[in-house]
């Protein structure tokens, strides 16, 4: 038998390699899942992700019909198109999943994110970033001798830039919502 | 119905509202009021397994030769961690189950109780769906929807998960209409308008395929005969995936064997050189298409799955269309015997002299002997003797002996070949041929095992005894872990690293210690007479058939080859491939 040859390398091909050898670009798109806001739900979305290796950029989550108990599941992720359409169709499956909504090609949409930055320091720093504030609409919601608290609404883009502002600044911490979307129209 | 009553008794009640007749289960602490209630009444059959992993694998062997739910019954902790591998078995082989687990009182959820385990955290990815039910009010209708969902679309295993106090405390049973179901309900219709290009296809095609799937056992025998009813009409050969064997029967004129790394060499080749490869009920598995970007290079694909995540998963498809099989097969013969019954027949005439020449290798060859017994003449042999049985089922264990048996034993009918493919399940032959006979008490049911395999749940000899179950259980005994010292055989230097079976027991003073009867057969002469004296016996027998140790299965294709990248064992090769030998580039 040992004269059976087997290609060397062969056994470096895991059975299980299923890579695309011409891997094609990778693409976001913005996810809105409409779920039954039961037990567990969130932690059975996650662990779709985590257990077949699909990318979270953002995720967020609230009840958004209290009388039909459902919620709003956003989720905001990266792949190819084979791997967007696994992962929509992958949530599409789930048994407390009601519709799955790929914001990103189902026309215009709308994404918003809320952040809180704080911004420590003194004299013209302090001045600058409370001008850059105002350009880009943030909003001061505590302010000490020292330190600003803002507030600010945007595209994930708008907000990173303004925190890339800021960092020079005396940015010292930064907490974000992740992205909510809706598509536009009616 | 709005009758009162405990949440154990509920149980019993939803059980039975939803048809069900066997359960298979162990108790423990967190069951007890449950299992007081199965002791008070006349309905359902319990089978005490001897752990938990042998009650998941009977529920799926009864599930697979029904056609019904397989349904579980475990207590809290270890109870339902012992069952957490036939779940996820289950789960990858489509198989519908009920598992109920029983739980420390709400109360105590989260506190490290006694024999507490969060079961629907450990199960959460291993089942379809699965529920913790807190309150009694809730639990029959949850119960009904778990049969709903285990069943509905592609089916798989879901669990009910009930601490103690729901239990114990009283409240309003629901019956299986009132519940609420509806919003789990998976497309079983195919779009006709996909169905038609596939019409249109097969209509043009020249080297044409069905590639067939456990989705055809899953879609009922109904699916089955719509299947042999297509193959015959268009004559168009028909390969299967392990998971689907007997969906075509194995005696039918356009059957060409199973696909895959075991699979026959005609089979590969057809697959690979095809045009037109219509995928029905099959999920595209690694082991049957080896390097994706090697492929069936040449070919459309369609692809009918009642699962949208099955399609586009692996291979690009062409047309998709999502539907049962029975319900797409009907519709797909419809529209096509509409349209004047068309197909290319003179290339299809073609492309079976091509498949006959593939044929002619006869790459199940291997070589006889006189002094030992061959693991693939002992299937030959057990085949011989029990094919023309009226009612026989084959379970296997996981490893060469279950690819030998895949490819020596003929299947002409569905839901009579269990098998675990997707998680490749050693001790899943044993305590599923037990469920199998649990269904079809008077039944021919041999598992063909390895001796590695079958001692990981050999324990569930007890419950045949018990039970008076006389499943046949049939071991290729090889001394080896085989399936493992093959591929260290072929792929890592012949070095045996952990794979040889040591310190085996006596199997025939095994068989006398379980109360049941042990046959040893180690001569090729005499096993025939051994074999019948197997299927004589009217009980429980260990077989223990001592075979070839270091026999290879052939063909096959090293994980990452090609279709057309097999290598073959002693088939006649001279003239088909080069002269390089076992080696298909
Ligand atoms: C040691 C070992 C070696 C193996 N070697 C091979 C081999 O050589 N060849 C081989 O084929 N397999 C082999 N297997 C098995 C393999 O791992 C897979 O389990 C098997 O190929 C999958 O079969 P399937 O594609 O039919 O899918 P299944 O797992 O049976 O899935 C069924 C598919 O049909 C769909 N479906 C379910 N119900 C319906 C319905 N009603 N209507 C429509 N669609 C439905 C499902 O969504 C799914 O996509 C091996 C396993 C082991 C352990
Ligand atoms: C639970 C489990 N552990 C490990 C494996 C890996 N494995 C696959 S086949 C095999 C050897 C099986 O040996 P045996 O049952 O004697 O069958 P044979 O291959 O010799 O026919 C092993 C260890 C597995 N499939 N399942």
């Amino acid at each position: 038998m040992s004269a059976l040859k087997i290609q060397q390398g062969s056994s470096k091909h895991s059975a299980y390699d299923l890579r695309d050898p011409n891997a094609e670009l990778i693409e976001t798109h913005t996810l809105a899942v409409i779920v039954d806001n039961e037990p567990g739900v969130l932690a059975r979305v996650i662990g779709l992700f985590s257990g077949r290796g699909y990318n979270i950029e953002s995720l967020t989550v609230a009840e958004t019909d209290h009388q039909g108990h459902r919620s709003r599941i956003t989720v905001v992720t990266t792949g190819t198109p084979q791997v967007i359409d696994q992962i929509k169709a992958q949530l599409g499956r789930m048994v407390p999943v009601h519709e799955v909504h790929d914001l990103t090609i189902e026309g215009p949409h709308v994404a918003r994110e809320l952040a809180l930055l704080k911004v420590a320091g003194k004299g013209d720093a302090r001045i600058e970033a409370l001008r850059l504030a105002e350009i880009f609409r943030a909003n001061v919601v505590d302010s000490t001798l020292e330190s600003f608290v803002f507030e600010m609404t945007g595209g994930p883009e708008k907000i990173d830039a303004f925190a890339d502002l800021m960092r020079p600044l005396g940015l010292r911490e930064i907490a974000r919502t992740g992205v909510a979307a809706l598509a536009r129209g009616g | 119905m709005s009758e009162q009553m405990t949440g154990a008794r509920m149980v019993i009640e939803a059980l039975k509202d939803q048809g069900v007749e066997v359960v298979f289960g162990y108790p423990g602490g967190a069951v007890l009021p449950i299992y007081d209630e199965l002791f008070q009444q006349n309905h359902i059959r319990h089978i005490l397994v001897r752990h938990e992993q042998g009650a998941t694998h009977a529920a799926e062997g009864y599930a697979r030769a029904t056609g019904k739910p397989g349904v579980v019954l475990v207590t809290s902790g270890p109870g339902a961690t012992n069952a957490v591998t036939g779940i996820t078995d289950a789960l990858m082989d489509s198989i519908p189950l009920v598992v109920i687990s029983g739980q420390v009182p709400t109360f105590m959820v989260g506190t490290d109780a006694f024999q507490e385990a969060d079961t629907v955290g450990i199960t959460r990815p291993c089942t379809k769906h699965n529920w913790l039910v807190k309150d009694t009010e809730k639990l029959a209708e949850t119960l009904h929807q778990a049969f709903h969902v285990a069943t509905s679309g592609r089916p798989g295993p879901v669990l009910v998960d009930v601490p103690k106090d729901v239990q114990f405390a009283t409240g309003t049973y629901m019956s299986p209409q009132k519940a609420k179901t509806s919003h789990y309900a998976p497309r079983v219709k195919g779009d006709i308008e996909a169905i038609t290009a596939l019409v249109e296809l097969i209509e043009q095609a020249e080297r044409p395929v069905l590639y067939t799937g456990g989705g055809v056992i899953n879609s009922g025998p109904g699916a089955s005969l719509l299947l042999r009813e297509l193959a015959d009409a268009t004559g168009f050969p028909v390969t299967s995936t392990l998971m689907g064997l007997g969906a075509y029967p194995a005696s039918g004129k356009n059957w060409i064997g199973m696909l895959g790394m075991h699979g026959t060499y005609e089979a590969n080749l057809t697959m690979h050189g095809c045009d037109l490869l219509i995928n029905i009920g099959a999920r595209f598995d690694d082991r049957i298409t080896g390097r994706i970007a090697d492929f069936s290079p040449g070919s459309k694909r369609a692809h009918i799955d009642i699962d949208p995540s099955s399609i586009n998963k692996v291979i690009r498809t062409d047309v998709p269309i999502i539907g049962d099989v029975g319900h797409v097969l009907e519709d797909l013969l419809k529209i096509w015997k509409a349209r004047g019954r068309k197909v290319n027949r003179a290339g299809v005439a073609q492309w079976w002299q091509q498949i006959d020449e593939w044929r002619a290798v006869k790459c199940l060859t291997y070589k006889p002997s006189k002094d030992t017994i061959k693991p693939q003449y002992a299937l030959e042999r057990l085949e011989a003797l029990t094919r023309d049985h009226p009612d026989r089922y084959i379970t296997t264990e996981v490893g060469q002996h279950q690819m030998w048996a895949a490819q020596f034993l003929g299947f002409d009918s569905p839901n009579r070949w269990m098998t675990s493919g997707g998680l490749g399940t050693m001790g899943y032959g044993l305590p599923a041929s037990i469920g199998v006979q649990v269904a079809h008490p008077e039944a021919l049911v041999i598992n063909v095992a390895g001796e590695a395999s079958w001692l990981m749940n050999m324990q569930e000899m007890g419950t045949a005894v018990q039970f008076r179950l006389p499943v046949k259980q049939f071991i290729l005994n090889n001394e080896r872990l085989g399936m493992v010292r093959q591929w260290q055989e072929l792929l890592h230097g012949e070095r045996y690293s952990q794979s040889w079976s040591e310190a085996l027991p006596d199997f025939v003073k095994l068989a006398e210690a379980f109360g049941c009867k042990g046959i040893k057969c180690d001569d090729p002469a005499n096993l025939d007479d051994a074999i019948r004296e197997m299927l004589d016996y009217p009980g429980p027998v260990i077989f223990d058939c001592l075979v070839e140790k270091h026999e290879n299965c052939f063909p096959m294709i090293p994980s990452g080859n090609a279709h057309n990248q097999m290598i073959l064992g002693e088939a006649e090769t001279q003239g088909v491939i080069g002269a390089s030998g076992a080696v298909l580039v």
